[in-house]
């Protein structure tokens, strides 16, 4: 049984243009120690999806259906539809995240020290001195130098890639079995990003967790996952282990995307192949696929089919699953 | 060889840092950049790399006098302009251009595209042939936008569409020099391409020189000629773009390099990264001899105490004593 089992999730937002589809019925698993990437462009849906079941969407004008399991201490529950204060028992327990800019995930008025314990206190109930142990700890395991003396220090004093670290450490106050993390190394330095993605890896190998990693940037990918997963327009268009999917991508959106990311290893090349065109409107998707105004190989389909009739997500080959009618009727 | 375009030399900017209230005394000077000297020939894309705070920004800005030099030399065209004032700056302007990073913020939002682009040649006085709105219909469809974008708002169009609307702008009175300071960071990958794909056509078809500010350093290897790495406020190492990525000198640039993410997974598992420890020092107080001698795992006793110089190390020019 897995880890985090979503199933057919989707998340509908209200605008007084209309409703925005941001995430249209995806469905992945996720295993212990594993290393799921999501990526795609800006859009479509990669934080969302996630955020949604983490109750961290504002009500009232979102809708979300589906179901996200989550094995937690006390057994399975199913997040969607939890209430509040259901849900505030489980985040930043079973299940953290740490987000792309820690400045404004962080409270400028409160100490690191002072948030590291309440992340603690709020889930376990214990004197504060254990709480100020524990931060103590993961604050040095963060690689936070002189930790018993930095739980006085506020996050302005912190450096960018210092304040990820303090973030990965609240993160992991509770031990969590699944890390979200929402572009974690995008605010960052290419030096520093190395520092964290490896503090990350680390941790993970020593804390057993599953993370979820969600990105746009491919090489950030290569390096730290096991599986990925490909979203475009609200739909999960792509999923491979990372090996098969930079090796063998099939869907020409991913084919693209690996196309369009500049590569330092190649010899130097005077053009990159660009996708054409602009990412669609959510409020405004044909029928057909949504990458179809845009994708070179829509002619190979007889009929007009890629503009009239949305692909299904299909396994093409063990494990690798792809949205596109080029491969309709070619299974395993 | 015809002389250079643009020829910097010992270029420094300090910016004055005030301590803590609002009428306490200067505190001290961050010297975003310290020194610095290259030439840029016509027709040539210099990438200037580097992490934030290191000045890259400040540089690019320097040099087109949007902040006034500190001290040091900036040569257009063999014309002294470090002293100009604005006023004399001004005819300049329509030669040299710039390209900001954030095209949601670099445009009037209360503007149509066509105000926004037109605004050049009335700035100048310039009447181009057959008018100002055709002269920017023809932009407009030379950036890869289309004539009728010319009465809508920059918020009717995406990131990778208001960037060309910026490129537009720049390229309005026909510059030599247009410094791009991060023109792609804020666009998603497949649009970063198309935008890094038509800078490189309007450089072959207008002959520009470019001044390529970024911080990745994968993207500069597509655009640029030759690379400049930034560290501290000085330059570490310049090389042509076939050799720095392949044989970097300086250990900076080895360590820069090795830390960017490589999208092929079983390289990338291969690969050896140079994590370098520690933080950037502060600008306002950059350690003694070398700048980087902080965090330098070669570092020896002459490199605490004896600032190196750029000199020529095979086709490139490194500042370090040991380079590799």
């Amino acid at each position: 049984m897995s880890l985090l089992s979503v199933r057919d999730l989707r998340v509908e937002f209200s605008t007084p243009d209309g409703i925005v589809k941001a995430v249209d019925g995806i469905s992945f698993d996720v295993n212990q120690g594993e290393t799921l990437a999501i990526v795609g462009e800006s859009g479509s849906g990669k934080s969302v999806s996630n955020l949604a079941y983490m109750g961290l969407l504002p009500k009232g004008k979102t809708k979300i259906s589906g179901s996200v399991i989550l094995q937690t201490q006390n057994g399975p529950v199913d997040l969607i539809g939890l209430e509040p204060d259901a849900i505030r028992k489980i985040r930043g327990k079973d299940i953290a995240m740490i987000f792309q800019d820690p400045m404004s995930a962080l409270h400028p008025f409160y100490s690191i020290g002072d948030q590291l314990i309440e992340a603690h206190q709020a889930h376990n109930d214990v004197a504060k001195e254990v709480s100020r142990a524990r931060a103590v700890e993961l604050l040095s395991l963060v690689g936070v130098a002189d930790a018993q003396e930095r739980l006085r220090a506020y996050p302005h004093q912190f450096s960018g890639g210092m304040r990820q670290r303090v973030m990965i450490a609240m993160a992991l106050m509770n031990n969590p079995s699944v890390l979200i993390a929402d572009e974690p190394t995008t605010a960052l330095d290419v030096t520093v990003q190395a520092q964290i993605l490896k503090l990350i890896a680390d941790l993970q190998k020593q804390f057993k967790m599953a993370v979820i990693l969600i990105t746009h940037d491919l090489g950030v990918v290569a390096g730290a996952a096991d599986r990925v997963n490909v979203m475009y327009a609200g739909k999960l268009v792509e999923s491979a282990g990372v090996d098969e999917l930079y090796a063998k991508p099939k869907m020409p959106y991913t084919v693209g995307l690996l196309g369009s990311v500049p590569r330092m290893d190649r010899p130097h090349e005077d053009r990159l192949t660009a996708i054409p065109g602009q990412p669609p409107s959510l409020m405004k998707l044909s029928a057909g696929c949504a990458f179809a105004p845009r994708c070179s190989r829509k002619g190979e389909v007889p009929g007009n089919k890629c503009e009239t009739t949305s692909p299904e997500l299909i396994e093409i080959s063990s494990g690798h699953l792809s949205r596109c009618h080029l491969y309709e009727g070619k299974t395993k | 060889m015809s002389e250079p375009l643009l020829e910097v030399s010992n270029l420094e900017k300090f910016f004055p840092v005030s301590g803590p209230g609002m009428f306490s005394r200067e505190r001290g000077t961050n010297k975003a950049v310290n020194g610095i000297s290259f030439n840029l020939n016509q027709g040539e894309t210099l990438g200037l790399v580097g992490e934030s705070g290191c000045g890259k920004s400040t540089a690019g800005r320097t040099l087109l006098k949007l902040y006034d030099p500190t001290s040091g030399s900036i040569k257009f065209e063999g014309e002294e302009i470090s002293g100009y004032s604005s006023r004399k700056m001004k005819p300049l302007r329509t030669q040299m251009q710039m390209i900001f990073q954030d095209p949601q913020a670099s445009l009037n939002p209360r503007q149509t595209v066509g105000a926004i682009i037109s605004a050049s040649y009335q700035v100048h006085n310039i009447k181009p042939e057959g008018g100002i709105k055709l002269a920017v219909q023809d932009l407009l469809e030379r950036v890869g936008l289309s004539a009728e974008h010319f009465d809508r708002y920059p918020h009717e169009f995406s990131g990778g569409q208001r960037q060309r609307i910026g490129i537009a702008r720049a390229l309005a009175l026909k510059p030599k020099f247009i410094v791009c300071d991060e023109p792609v960071s804020a666009l998603d990958v497949s649009i970063q391409a198309q935008v890094v794909n038509l800078l490189s056509d309007l450089r072959d078809d207008f002959g520009l020189s470019y001044l390529f500010i970024a911080h990745d350093l994968s993207v500069v290897q597509h655009i640029a000629d030759r690379v400049a790495v930034m560290y501290l406020g000085k330059i570490m190492e310049i090389a042509p773009t076939s050799s720095i990525y392949t044989a970097p000198h300086h250990p900076y640039t080895k360590a820069l390099l090795s830390a960017v993410p490589i999208p092929d997974p079983k390289l990338e598992r291969k690969r050896e990264q140079i994590v370098l420890s520690g933080e950037l020092p502060s600008p306002m107080s950059p350690p003694t001899g070398c700048v980087f001698s902080t965090r330098c795992w070669k570092a020896q006793a002459k490199c605490f105490t004896e600032e190196p110089k750029l000199r020529k190390v095979e086709s490139s020019e490194v500042a370090c004593h040991f380079p590799e």
